[in-house]
């Protein structure tokens, strides 16, 4: 992967006038009794890498769903490219779809294809791409995600857990989509290949313009790519902002959380003002 | 502003002298790759003949991976036909892209063809290989089963009572109503047709012995049993291969417990108590539907037709199928626990083995069926 020290990109200034690509207001969402979202609000801007943090079991991995519309929200607003998703049809919301690319949790391969089919299989749908070039992109794909060309004709039933995380983000990456969708990407990578990972999304952002929700406990990454971080706690977004506005924060969650004794070591191990690409 | 011109792929080219020029402008993305792998082949025939080519990509607004990749691509055909190839006025983040998607060769994927009678002699050699396989394992599975439940009875401890309870209602308490409703329904027909065949040779109410013997030794096992192959057979594969897929049963066994122990024992020992039991309700059922068309068309009531019942059957007549039953449910129950562990990581495969065990267990108690019936003929029983 290309080395980013040594080139000098402008980054997208954040300003008030950057679009917003989600945009989700007083979100309430409840599996029976149990309110997993109690009025949520949260902005993701375009070209912007923003990291999702909050402890297990807060409801991260629920948002991301109900964002991609597979969990029913209860009441509330979600806006995808500034349209209300209440309000498309089925052909737009397709539409919207094609426009996004998720890496699930727990990868979430197609089991019965191999890793070139899977990755084929959204550009298989565009219905327009030559057999040829799909082979080639899949394989470039592959190449990408740091997977050995070996892994293309292998079922994900034979991959090892971290290949299957980088297999399932070159699907998601298969029609270079605007904005992408990652649970946890660099939980069970061994930390070479999640810094490449990180290098990767961060190479994605700079010259695709891509658009990242990334959900995270990898602190690594939050320092490294993440422009924004935004934390949930109790149902809510308690605070977003920058690394160095997280650090300051006086949320006791936060505290332990960026403060605690992983989160001190890295504090004290890399200044965020010299951290790589950042201005 | 954007234009609509900004939205298509550009391509011109022009010769100076002996330098072919390309200017490329637009989107490269590949929601349009069909006209950008045109536009690149193009390319290679436009600077034929030329010594140097150069590659401007100055107009290009919008680049992704796969613009990125045809355009390399296209570079290196021009290279290896011997143009001397160069590319300016490239944005940064373009440049990173081009790098980052430069045209390497790949592999294509092997596709051997062979021929169609090879490959059918194949299969069928390895279907008939499988089907040994299978019988050779079934025996191996049944040993290990009974080893497996002869430790559980004799050690009290390990009995797993709670878990038996919990499958004999799934598979036993819960199949009642469908059991006994499809029984009626059968009983009634084969009633129904005896009466209407038999009348002809004014002996319609043999059609009450036909009815006992019909069901009590072939029918209401035999519907039993493939109801709860379909039914619970399906359930037991599915289950167990789900479990074996997300590495539950490795789980199990890591724990050092035995999977045909926990999982598979109590699920054919419910299976193996539950089927006579259904054979019981089946055979009922069956009578009574008989009754109740023996009575509507025949006119026999039903206190006639219960008389007529005991002449006709003996108890050996309604313990024929009852016996069937546990033996019934020991071919459904292995055959679905060895298809649930042989199920791999594919949902696909786990697809296959819940057909085949579906399948398998009723085409074998269709046989064994067969084979009782020689034996209690050969037992005059
Ligand atoms: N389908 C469901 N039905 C009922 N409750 C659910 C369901 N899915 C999630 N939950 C509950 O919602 C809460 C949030 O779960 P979620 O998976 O979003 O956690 P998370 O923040 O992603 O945690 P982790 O960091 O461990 O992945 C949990 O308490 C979970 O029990
Ligand atoms: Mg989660």
């Amino acid at each position: 992967m290309t080395d980013l020290a040594s080139q000098t990109i402008e980054k997208p200034q954040p300003s008030a006038a950057r679009e917003t690509v989600i945009r989700v207001r007083d979100l309430v969402v409840a599996f029976g009794q149990t309110l997993v979202m109690r009025g949520l609000d949260l902005d993701v801007y375009r070209g912007e890498v923003l990291g999702f943090v909050g402890g297990s079991g807060q409801g991260k991995s629920v948002l991301m769903r109900t964002i991609l519309g597979l969990v029913e929200k209860r009441s509330g607003l979600i806006e995808l490219f500034g349209q209300d998703r209440d309000r498309l049809s089925s052909a737009e919301r397709r539409r919207v779809e094609r426009r996004w690319g998720v890496l699930f949790q727990n990868g979430a391969l197609f089991s019965s294809l191999t890793v070139r089919q899977n990755i084929q299989m959204p550009m298989r749908e565009a219905r327009h791409i030559s057999a040829r070039l799909m082979d080639e992109l899949a394989m470039l794909k592959l190449e990408l995600v740091g997977l050995p060309a070996s892994a293309a004709d292998k079922f994900p039933a034979e991959l090892s857990g971290g290949m299957i995380k980088r297999a399932a983000l070159a699907r998601a990456l298969a029609l270079d989509p605007e904005l992408v969708f990652l649970d946890e990407p660099t939980s069970g990578l061994d930390p070479i290949g999640a810094a490449e990972f990180d290098e990767l999304i961060a190479t994605l952002q700079h010259t695709l313009g891509l658009t990242v929700f990334m959900v995270t406990h990898d602190l690594d990454s939050l320092y490294s790519i993440c422009d924004r971080i935004a934390a949930l706690a109790e149902g809510k977004v308690i605070a977003t902002g920058t690394m160095e506005e997280m650090l300051a924060c006086e949320h006791p969650w936060l505290q332990a959380y960026f403060h605690g004794v992983r989160g001190a070591r890295l504090a004290g191990a890399r200044k965020p003002n010299d951290m790589r690409g950042r201005e | 502003m954007a234009t609509d011109l900004d939205h298509t792929a550009r391509l011109s080219s022009r010769r100076e002298g002996e330098t072919a020029r390309f200017a490329l402008g637009g989107e490269w993305v590949l929601a349009d790759s069909a006209a950008l792998e045109k536009d690149a082949a193009g390319m290679a025939a436009a600077a034929r003949g030329s010594a140097r080519a150069i590659v401007d990509l100055a107009q290009i607004v919008r680049l992704d991976t796969a613009g990125a990749w045809v355009i390399g691509r296209a570079m290196d055909e021009l290279a290896r036909a011997g143009v001397v190839v160069s590319m300016e006025g490239a944005r940064p983040e373009h440049a990173i892209l081009l790098q980052e998607a430069k045209f390497r060769p790949f592999e294509a994927p092997s596709r051997c063809r062979r021929l169609l009678v090879i490959d059918i002699l194949a299969d069928l050699g390895s279907s008939v290989v499988s089907a040994a396989r299978d019988a050779y394992n079934g025996i191996g599975f049944l040993g290990e089963f009974v080893a497996a439940a002869g430790a559980a009875l004799l050690a009290a401890g390990r009995f797993r009572l709670t878990s038996l309870v919990y499958h004999m209602e799934s598979f036993g308490f819960r199949s009642l109503p469908i059991i006994a409703l499809i029984n009626l329904l059968v009983g009634a027909i084969v009633a129904q047709q005896g009466i209407f065949q038999l009348r002809r040779f004014g002996a319609g109410s043999y059609a009450v012995d036909l009815i006992g013997i019909l069901v009590l030794r072939e029918l209401g096992v035999l519907l039993t049993s493939i109801m709860i192959a379909g039914r619970s057979g399906s359930a037991i594969t599915a289950e167990l291969g789900s479990m074996k897929m997300r590495e539950e049963v490795d789980a199990l066994r890591v724990m050092g417990l035995s999977p045909i122990e926990v999982l598979v024992t109590p699920r054919i020992l419910a299976l193996v108590l539950s089927l006579p039991l259904l054979t019981f309700v089946a055979d009922m059922s069956a009578l009574f539907g008989g009754l109740l068309v023996c009575w509507v068309y025949e006119g026999i009531s039903p206190a006639g037709y219960l008389s007529l019942l005991q002449a006709a059957i003996g108890r050996n007549t309604f313990f024929v199928g009852l016996i069937k039953a546990p033996f019934m449910a020991l071919i459904i129950g292995l055959v679905a626990a060895m298809e649930g562990m042989a199920t791999r990581g594919s949902a696909e495969s786990l697809g296959r083995h819940v057909t085949a065990s579906v399948v398998k267990a009723i085409f074998m108690v269709i046989v064994v069926d067969g084979f009782f019936a020689i034996f209690f003929a050969a037992i005059k029983y």
